[in-house]
């Protein structure tokens, strides 16, 4: 067992995939020289040289098709995008055609091609460069989009998307890349994970907290502070956006009855709407409170760090949601209520 | 010689084929800038200087075959046989064929929705063509692309596109893996002129020019993106000249002239492969008809129509080989019955196919399936308590 951080952890699959198979190779901006605007490439273009780490000019419609056409032929590219807010920018390329490819020619050829992208707010970038636009692409049939929320998980999921036949939209967080944890083994031996499957990270029998990516892990604390208070909260990490696990979810709500699902994007049909109406149809007879949503407000993000701090989902938020859903359970009393 | 910024060789002197080519042009109908199939053109030869009698019946029958092929989609389409939209290579059949004569058939091409003709003069048979059209299990695609999306690995013809400029930056990409793995095939990417302007377009040419990538790109000028002319959408109209800007190679050709084009197209892949470096090509090649098949093309004027009759490449190079003894018009005819009936069997053959079974809805979402992902139709219930 080692305890590295979620960079590290992307550093070293990345670095394993490639010694793996020589049809892995990495392009984006700022990747090579630069060793990646958040250092997750750091020794890589030393290491494999400018044919296997290509810096790109800043196209980002044009690299990350040309990334795709790659595909087609066999190759297996991994992008990184500086940030989700510019992919915004690929976003033809990614939907139109990425996602697309396989369907539209009858299943001829297919684009294994992995987009690797950091999101999230907190460091005070301002509106155009904080936001999570995941919704985006999680709405679209033939991408995949999966959103570790641990350096392990992000290990395994890394593999498993650089294996997978399909386009993978790989969401990271800025708020996640120096966070540790441990890999249950050295990152060459660990197990792909599986994409389209969901994890219960924590078993619990009172409340289903859902979250994925920073949410999974804040779920997570807040279920530890439930714990404290003689609440079971289950955790429910959604890891792939889609394909999405609504069976782990809809079993989750009917084992607790009640559930808060937690996303770091806005909240007009968003991902936790999307959840929610999974829980409504398949869990409806089992639930004794609402399913509440804990999201961003709806605004551009602004830079002041008291209004984006207020603007972000929190712990707090989270726990007064799970608290006043327990609430109206009968399983917390009212005086324990904050 | 204004028309090429390749450097000395490639260019001709100047309008030496402006034979009929010029006669045929749109020139007097107010579109002054542009340009007339065969003006100011380094093609350097009237149709067939450059081809013995053989290849040049060959050129004619595969450019006869896509008009028939297309005149009869036309057809099955106020049938109602075909749905969707249906843009047809009419007026572009010497480019088409000039063009796919330039590459092997290890070479890789990407084109835009206007596919049908390419697809056939890279080795699809006119069946696997038209029951695409149709929308049948045969068809090219399987009946999941129409006609805007065919694709067959073992043609290398990777795809049409329907999204105006998608298709570039993919082929920049299949260029960039050509590279990668060693070989020496080509990447073509076919577009037309109003997709000159699209950032796409540019992005890749830069990298394409940034990173030495073994990719033609061509622009098929027919003058028009639907009704908007070049001269109304891009800024310098004389589209080649682009290249410039990337450090490529680029050069202008008559497109009604299936031997000027496949010599220049020749030049172009030759560069590329054997230099790896891109190159962009222009064709000068008027569509006869509308956009697609339901557009009556009510942007042009009567001359205009009448100057595209004479523009016709179809009749440029019947008349050129029956002129010079290579086709007699009695084989023409016999060539015409031939071609004819060949499209009228891919007609059939499409016609008899079968629909895609139902069944097979969610068999292409993922190459890589998802075990428990949700496969339901709307009507279907999610959860069964
Ligand atoms: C991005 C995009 N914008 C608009 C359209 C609608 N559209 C389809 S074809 C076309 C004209 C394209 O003209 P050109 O590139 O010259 O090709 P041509 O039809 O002449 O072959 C337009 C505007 C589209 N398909 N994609």
């Amino acid at each position: 067992m080692a305890t590295v951080t979620y960079r590290q952890a992307l550093r070293d699959t990345l670095r394993a995939e490639m010694i793996r198979d020589e049809n892995v190779f990495l392009m984006g901006e700022e990747i090579g020289l630069f060793e990646g605007s958040y250092k997750i490439t750091e020794g890589l273009l030393k290491e494999f040289g400018p044919r296997r780490v290509r810096d790109t000019p800043i196209a980002e419609e044009g690299f990350v098709g040309a990334a795709i056409g790659a595909a087609m032929l066999g190759l297996r590219p991994v992008v990184e995008l500086m940030t989700i807010n510019f992919s915004l920018l690929a976003l033809d390329q990614i939907v139109n055609h990425a996602a697309k490819i396989y369907g539209m020619f009858g299943g001829q050829t297919s684009v294994p091609v992995v987009i690797r992208t950091p999101g999230g707010g907190g460091q005070q970038l301002g509106a155009t460069h904080s936001q999570n636009v995941e919704l985006f692409y999680s709405f679209i049939p033939g991408l995949k989009v999966v959103a570790p929320s641990t350096p392990a998980e992000a290990s395994a999921m890394l593999k498993a998307a650089i294996r997978d036949d399909d386009p993978v939209l790989f969401l990271e967080n800025l708020a996640l890349y120096n966070t540790k944890g441990e890999l249950p083994a050295g990152v060459e031996d660990l197990e792909p994970a599986q994409i389209g499957r969901a994890a219960v990270t924590r078993p619990g029998t009172d409340i289903t907290l859902i979250g994925y990516s920073r949410m999974a892990r804040v779920a997570a604390e807040v279920a530890e502070t439930l714990a404290a208070e003689g609440v079971s909260a289950e955790v429910v990490d959604l890891r792939s956006l889609r394909p999405l696990d609504r069976a782990t979810i809809v079993e989750s709500v009917r084992g607790t009855g009640c559930a808060v699902v937690a996303e770091d994007d806005w909240l007009t049909y968003g991902i936790g709407a999307e959840i929610a109406a999974t829980i409504q149809e398949g869990a409806f007879d089992w639930l004794d409170a609402p399913v509440r949503r804990v999201a961003m407000a709806e605004v551009p993000l602004p830079y002041a760090k008291s209004l984006e701090s207020a603007a972000l989902p929190s712990a707090e938020s989270l726990l007064t949601a799970a608290r006043d859903t327990l609430r109206a359970t009968g399983r917390l009393a009212l005086e324990t209520a904050s | 010689m204004a028309e090429t910024t390749r450097s000395a060789g490639t260019a001709a002197p100047a309008r030496t084929s402006r034979t009929r080519g010029a006669k045929a042009s749109g020139r007097e109908t107010g579109r002054a800038a542009t340009p007339a199939p065969g003006a100011d053109v380094p093609a350097g030869s009237a149709s067939g200087s450059g081809a013995d009698a053989e290849t040049l019946i060959g050129y004619y029958r595969q450019m006869l075959l896509i008009r028939r092929f297309e005149e009869r989609a036309a057809r099955a389409y106020t049938e109602a046989k075909i749905g969707g939209y249906c843009h047809l290579n009419l007026g572009e059949e010497a480019t088409v064929v000039g063009l796919m004569a330039a590459l092997r058939p290890t070479d890789y091409l990407f084109t835009n929705y206007r596919e049908h003709g390419y697809a056939i003069a890279k080795g699809i048979t006119p069946d696997r063509v038209m029951a695409e059209l149709y929308g049948r299990s045969t068809g090219v695609s399987k009946g999941w692309g129409g006609s805007m999306h065919m694709f067959d690995k073992e043609a290398r013809l990777l795809g049409g596109y329907g999204i105006v400029g998608g298709q570039v930056p993919l082929a920049t990409g299949a260029a960039l893996a050509v590279g990668y793995k060693g070989g020496d095939d080509v990447v073509m990417c076919q577009m037309g002129d109003g997709t000159a302007a699209i950032g796409a377009f540019h992005e890749s040419l830069n990298i394409a020019g940034l990173w030495d990538l073994p990719a033609v790109f061509v622009v098929i000028n027919n003058g028009l993106g639907m009704g908007t002319t070049v001269e109304n959408s891009s800024a310098e109209p004389e589209l080649y000249k682009r290249g410039a800007a990337y450090r490529m190679e680029s050069a202008r050709v008559d497109g009604t002239d299936v031997v000027a084009v496949r010599d220049a197209a020749v030049l172009a892949v030759e560069k590329a492969r054997a230099d790896s470096r891109p190159y962009l090509l222009e064709t000068i090649s008027p569509r006869l008809k509308g956009h697609s098949v339901v557009d009556p093309a009510r942007y042009r004027s009567k001359e205009e129509r009448d100057a595209l009759k004479a523009a016709d490449p179809l009749a440029r190079i019947a008349l050129d080989l029956a002129e010079r003894g290579i086709l007699s018009h009695d084989a023409r005819d016999a060539l015409d019955a031939e071609v004819t009936a060949e499209v009228d069997a891919a007609a059939a053959f499409a016609d008899g196919s079968p629909a895609p079974d139902v069944s097979t809805l969610f068999d292409y979402t993922y190459a890589t399936p998802v075990p428990g992902e949700l496969r339901r139709l709307p009507a279907d219930p999610v959860f069964s308590s």
